[in-house]
């Protein structure tokens, strides 16, 4: 997206750090690592993927080279990664299409935000996110 | 093309994404509760189930529409991201070029894979 020629002073560090930041600010934040960290494993993971078409030994040393439980493990952070950003990215949506923030009142002191009337749909994200997660864990590491 | 139109794009692609790989992660991460388009007792990794998926159509034509909506979410945030910390006109240029050639070669290759897959199936006795 364009800046308009408004310097960005804090660069990275004002994803954490830049001032009294509600919980929505770190979610922005957790969607841009999350967004990050899945755009990396998506790269890789296009190039260990396409060893099913040298056929089923290539593709069985590529998934003997991905089966340590290092690797479980950070599938299943990409497993929980992917729960969070899709919600978030949802709950992104509905604010972008102007649900959930409430009607426009007249800008009169005390001045009213719509913070109040979207925090139900960020805390209703992360209880959705962690209950996916949940799933995702029993999956990945108790039924398997 | 405006920025408007890339964000647009970026949203559509955001709900393509939701969509297959919500049901790429239930197929492959969630079979043990879900059970989801399974092969026998095979797990969804397994060259059996891996060479059964490869020869459906369902799941080449997905895969591709999968792999461009990703690569374009994707590498669009990522642009957003550098773009805000202000980088020159030239680094700027660069990022847009960069991107762009890094994401139409990983199209191209990912795309190759996902067709050549059935042949390749084929001919492993899959």
């Amino acid at each position: 997206m364009e800046t308009r020629g408004h310097p960005n002073r804090l660069g990275i560090r004002g994803w954490v750090a830049g001032g009294r930041w509600g919980v929505e600010r770190y979610l922005y934040t957790l969607h841009r690592v999350t967004g990050l960290g899945l755009l990396a494993y998506f790269v890789l993971h296009i190039f260990v993927s396409s060893a099913r078409v040298l056929g089923p030994e290539s593709w069985q040393q590529a998934m003997e080279f991905v089966a340590g439980p290092l690797f479980r493990a950070g599938e299943f952070l990409v497993f929980v990664a992917f729960a969070f950003h899709a919600l978030n990215g949802i709950r992104l949506l509905i604010l972008e299409l102007g649900f959930g923030v409430g009607r426009p009142i007249d800008p009169v002191y005390p001045y009213a935000t719509s913070v109040g009337r979207q925090r139900p749909l960020a805390l209703a994200v992360m209880v959705l996110a962690g209950v996916v997660a949940l799933w995702g864990g029993l999956d990945f590491f108790v039924l398997q | 093309m405006r920025d408007r139109t890339l964000w647009t794009w970026h949203l559509g692609a955001g709900v393509v994404i939701l969509v297959l790989l919500g049901l790429h992660m239930a197929i492959m991460h969630l079979d043990a509760t879900l059970g989801l388009f399974g092969t026998g007792e095979a797990e969804p990794v397994d060259w059996e189930s891996v060479a059964s998926r490869m020869q459906d159509l369902f799941f080449t034509v997905t895969y591709v529409l999968l792999l461009g909506a990703a690569l374009y979410h994707g590498l669009y945030g990522l642009r957003n991201i550098l773009l805000e910390l202000d980088p020159g006109p030239g680094l700027r240029r660069a990022i847009d070029v960069g991107l762009s050639a890094g994401g139409l070669a990983l199209f191209a290759f990912g795309t190759w894979a996902a067709l050549a897959a059935p042949g390749a199936a084929t001919a492993a006795g899959g």
